[in-house]
């Protein structure tokens, strides 16, 4: 029998995305973002966060997703993982849920152009909702995207 | 007993003991007939014990136990120190140190040091040198003599000579509290007591039994006193768990009897004892009247301003407290935050143009200006807690390599922020073993270039501006120009035709490089290869530099600069496109306005005149693919010119916005070493400004 988490629910493009809501700080709206030069085209900048500089990242750009104009709905999700502080910027994020991990099956090998690595599992919700959960330190593991982008020199 | 709240307490102070036992071991070791020193020794090694022994750390009291016998014999002047026994005491420092490094790492601190005691033993004996097997039951007979309460020659000399000049001499009966649960820790207030206030001449039992609570619940000590018999009186009984302290004055005829008495009976202490209560109670009827009266009765209100009266003047302008470096760090960063908002304000004041405001914002300016040194002064560390442990390094080194070398430290005192204390360090270390192995040559060298046989190697520290420089110059060899060449030319560090056009400056770096060592053979101390280009990314990563001088035959010098704090800087704020990024007013060498007509191309590199020489200019759009803003193109450009080392650039920004004290932030683990940025700041408006790393970008 498995354990009851909650997960913050947020959604890039049609897809829904789940994380655990331990590892998430905060959730804020889009605030001013400083661009930081010469890193990876996914990583938009860093933000003020009450005085703590937070870098953020686009979450569509790590999977490789097309990234879109954001909209007053785009939020920046503040996650802490392994002591590290980024924000994701997602299209919405607007639900809480609980979830039986029991629920999560381990992911195929696609989901949406995402690497199966990046995800913990997938869970069906209801009758035909999907809920994708992220593996967060994979997502925000630089060693592989440093190897990647030695290969395509 | 729950210890664990001293722990931190006994850590913090026996580190600090072991310091000064090894800079006074250094001083007695250049003058070893200075009595005095040794005694000061003795206070250190015997407080470490006391300490030790009340924490429970067995081992820690016992090796400072045999220390102190040789001491003891040394002060009293029955001992002379000689080679042996200093490296002895050094080694017994060394095995200390390793100990109180295992206890702060949660270890029980033990360790064995069953040889270090043999030879202390032996050193006591005599017979070192002779035999090095050590004879347990000899030793412990031999202090069994030393525990009688049995004033010698030397006491006797000592307290007649205290009589003489005036000072007051009394005998103290210490009667402990039946229920006191660490009468050991009570003694030992009490003798800490005396000792801020006097000297204590003999005790019965001896101190160390007393430390290890090796006895009933009384003692007795004689006692040189700085302050008269009431303070005493009142400074004894303030310590709590104490039930009864009887002082006697003793006067030079109850001396004398002291000492007839106890030639007669000198083998029973307790008669001993007896005789000396009875002559000195005859010879000095004013016995403590209240003694009886109020025994363990509460502080009078009187004795704290007596006892710190007289503390002062012994430990003058140590009034300290010890603070937890994260309630520092806390308050620098709620400090911080208070800096941005008052940036904040004065941009509201100004814009908002009302009279009230703008004297209330310049006041608060003011204030947290004066804040903002005082928070920064608080994190200041004298560089001397990096220092002291340098000659003891050096004496060690210099013997191992059979080199003679002076250590001349200045600047001691100078002061930099805790973090770049922290980090500084090995650094230093590396930079001295460098300068001794490989730097000064040995004595057969030396005398054959017609220098002196000892080696001068001098540690400098000096303000200057917003930095500090460490400097470490040595009189040797060195650098061998042709050497260095040669070897980064067969590492592949620089290409044979570069090497010929290098000044020696560019040629000194090389040895910076990556894998660039030039020691012939790899020795213990260095010259593996790695070290030098660590050195210099450590320094580079604090925001320093380092440079290096030298002449051929006379010595090189290294000398290091780092910033003041790496919290808060003053910085300039300049935009670039629609961005605003800081630059350190440190690195910068002014600011002026270049038109675009001038700037040349020089073999696909921008350059323009400045003063007498040309210097590279580039745009810091360029540098960080900045959005071009969308002004018209203009044909001059603001321009800032910026110093790392010798050497000189120009950045081209759009517009400067001003000068304005910025506090540091970090990017954050994610983004860690991003191109050209050092830092992130928060303006006055919370928009985040990157600062710019101008070190990274001239190359």
């Amino acid at each position: 029998m498995g354990e009851d988490i909650k997960v913050i629910v947020f959604a890039l493009g049609t897809e829904e995305y789940g994380v655990e809501v331990d590892s998430v700080k905060t959730i804020e709206r889009l605030t001013p973002i400083t661009r930081v030069p010469k890193t990876y085209h996914f990583v938009k900048g860093v933000i003020n966060l009450r005085g703590v500089v937070v870098p953020v990242i686009d979450l569509r750009g790590r999977f490789g997703l097309p990234e879109t104009a954001h909209t007053e709905h785009t939020r920046i999700i503040i996650v802490n993982v392994n002591d590290m502080e980024v924000g994701f910027i997602v299209d919405t994020a607007n639900d809480v849920i609980d979830l039986n991990t029991d629920l999560i099956e381990s992911p195929p090998e696609v989901v949406g152009g995402i690497k199966a690595k990046y995800l913990r599992g997938v869970a069906k919700i209801g009758n035909d909702r999907l809920l994708i959960m992220l593996n967060l330190p994979e997502v925000l593991n630089k060693q592989e995207i440093i190897q990647l982008e030695d290969m395509g020199e | 007993m729950e210890m664990n709240q001293y722990l931190s307490m006994f850590i913090d102070e026996s580190t600090d003991h072991l310091q000064s036992l090894n800079d006074n071991m250094m001083q007695l070791e250049n003058n070893p007939d200075d009595i005095s020193i040794v005694q000061v020794i003795f206070r250190s090694a015997h407080t470490l014990k006391g300490m030790s022994a009340t924490m429970g750390f067995s081992d820690l009291a016992s090796l400072t136990h045999q220390m102190e016998n040789v001491l003891d014999l040394v002060r009293n002047n029955e001992l002379k120190m000689n080679e042996f026994i200093f490296d002895t005491l050094f080694k017994s420092l060394d095995a200390l140190e390793t100990m109180v490094q295992d206890i702060t790492q949660g270890g029980e601190g033990k360790a064995d040091v069953s040889h270090i005691v043999a030879a202390l033993q032996s050193i006591v004996r005599g017979d070192y040198g002779q035999a090095g097997a050590s004879n347990e039951a000899q030793i412990s007979g031999a202090q069994n003599t030393t525990t009688e309460f049995r004033l010698d020659e030397y006491q006797y000399a000592v307290l007649e000579q205290s009589i003489n000049t005036g000072l007051p001499v009394f005998y103290l009966d210490v009667v402990i509290r039946e229920d006191c649960v660490l009468k050991g820790v009570r003694a030992y207030m009490v003798f800490n007591a005396l000792e801020e206030n006097g000297e204590v001449v003999k005790s019965n039992p001896s101190v160390q039994d007393i430390e290890q609570e090796k006895f009933d619940r009384s003692f007795s000590v004689y006692y040189i006193s700085k302050i008269d018999q009431e303070s005493l009186y009142q400074l004894i009984s303030s310590i709590s768990e104490i039930e009864r302290v009887h002082i006697l004055p003793v006067d030079e005829e109850s001396l004398i009897q002291i000492s007839q008495e106890d030639e007669q009976v000198n083998e029973a202490t307790s008669q001993i004892l007896q005789a000396v209560r009875e002559t000195a109670a005859t010879a000095a009827p004013v016995v403590q009247a209240a003694k009886e009266a109020a025994p363990d009765r509460p502080a009078a209100p009187s004795k704290p301003a007596a006892s710190t009266g007289s503390s002062t003047s012994s430990h003058a302008g140590s009034r300290t407290i010890r603070v937890d470096i994260d309630r520092l760090d806390v308050l620098m960063n709620l400090f911080s935050e208070l800096l941005i908002d008052r940036v904040r304000l004065e941009q509201l004041a100004s814009d908002l143009k009302s009279q009230d405001l703008t004297e209330t914002v310049e006041h608060m300016a003011r204030v947290s200006g004066d804040l903002q040194n005082i928070v920064l002064k608080l994190r200041m560390v004298p560089i001397d807690t990096v220092f002291n442990r340098f000659p003891r390094m050096i004496r060690d080194l210099a013997k191992s390599l059979d080199k003679k070398v002076d250590l001349v430290i200045t600047g001691a005192d100078t002061e930099l922020d805790r973090t770049v204390i922290e980090e500084i360090g090995d650094p230093l270390v590396h930079l001295l073993r460098n300068a001794v192995d490989h730097g000064i040559e040995s004595i057969a060298e030396r005398l054959e270039a017609g220098k002196s046989d000892t080696g001068t190697l001098e540690l400098r520290a000096f303000h200057s501006g917003n930095s500090v420089f460490i400097e470490i110059q040595d009189d040797g060899k060195g650098i061998n120009r042709e050497k260095v060449l040669k070897t980064a030319i067969k590492n592949g560090v620089v290409r044979a035709d570069e090497a010929n056009a290098m000044t020696d400056e560019q040629v000194y770096q090389l040895l910076f490089a990556p894998g660039f060592s030039t020691a012939d053979k790899v020795s213990d101390i260095s010259g593996r290869g790695v070290g030098l280009d660590v050195v210099k990314s450590k320094i580079l990563s604090l925001g320093g530099n380092v440079t290096v001088d030298s002449n051929w035959g006379s010595g090189s010098k290294f000398s290091v600069q780092l910033p003041l704090t790496l919290s808060i800087i003053a910085a300039m704020l300049v935009r670039v496109g629609e961005e605003k990024y800081a630059l350190p007013l440190s690195s910068i060498v002014e600011t002026m306005i270049v038109e675009h007509k001038n700037i040349r191309h020089v073999h696909g590199s921008t350059m323009i005149d400045y003063r007498e020489s040309v210097i590279p200019i580039v745009s810091l759009a360029d540098v960080f693919d900045c959005p071009k803003s969308s002004e018209v193109e203009k044909d001059t450009s603001d321009v800032i010119v910026i110093r790392k080392g010798e050497r000189l650039a120009a950045f081209m920004v759009d517009d400067f916005i001003g000068q304005s004290e910025i506090v540091i932030k970090t990017l954050g683990k994610y983004l860690k070493n991003i191109y050209g940025i050092s830092g992130a700041t928060i303006l006055g408006d919370g928009q985040v400004a990157l600062i710019i790393d101008p070190n990274a970008l001239v190359k």
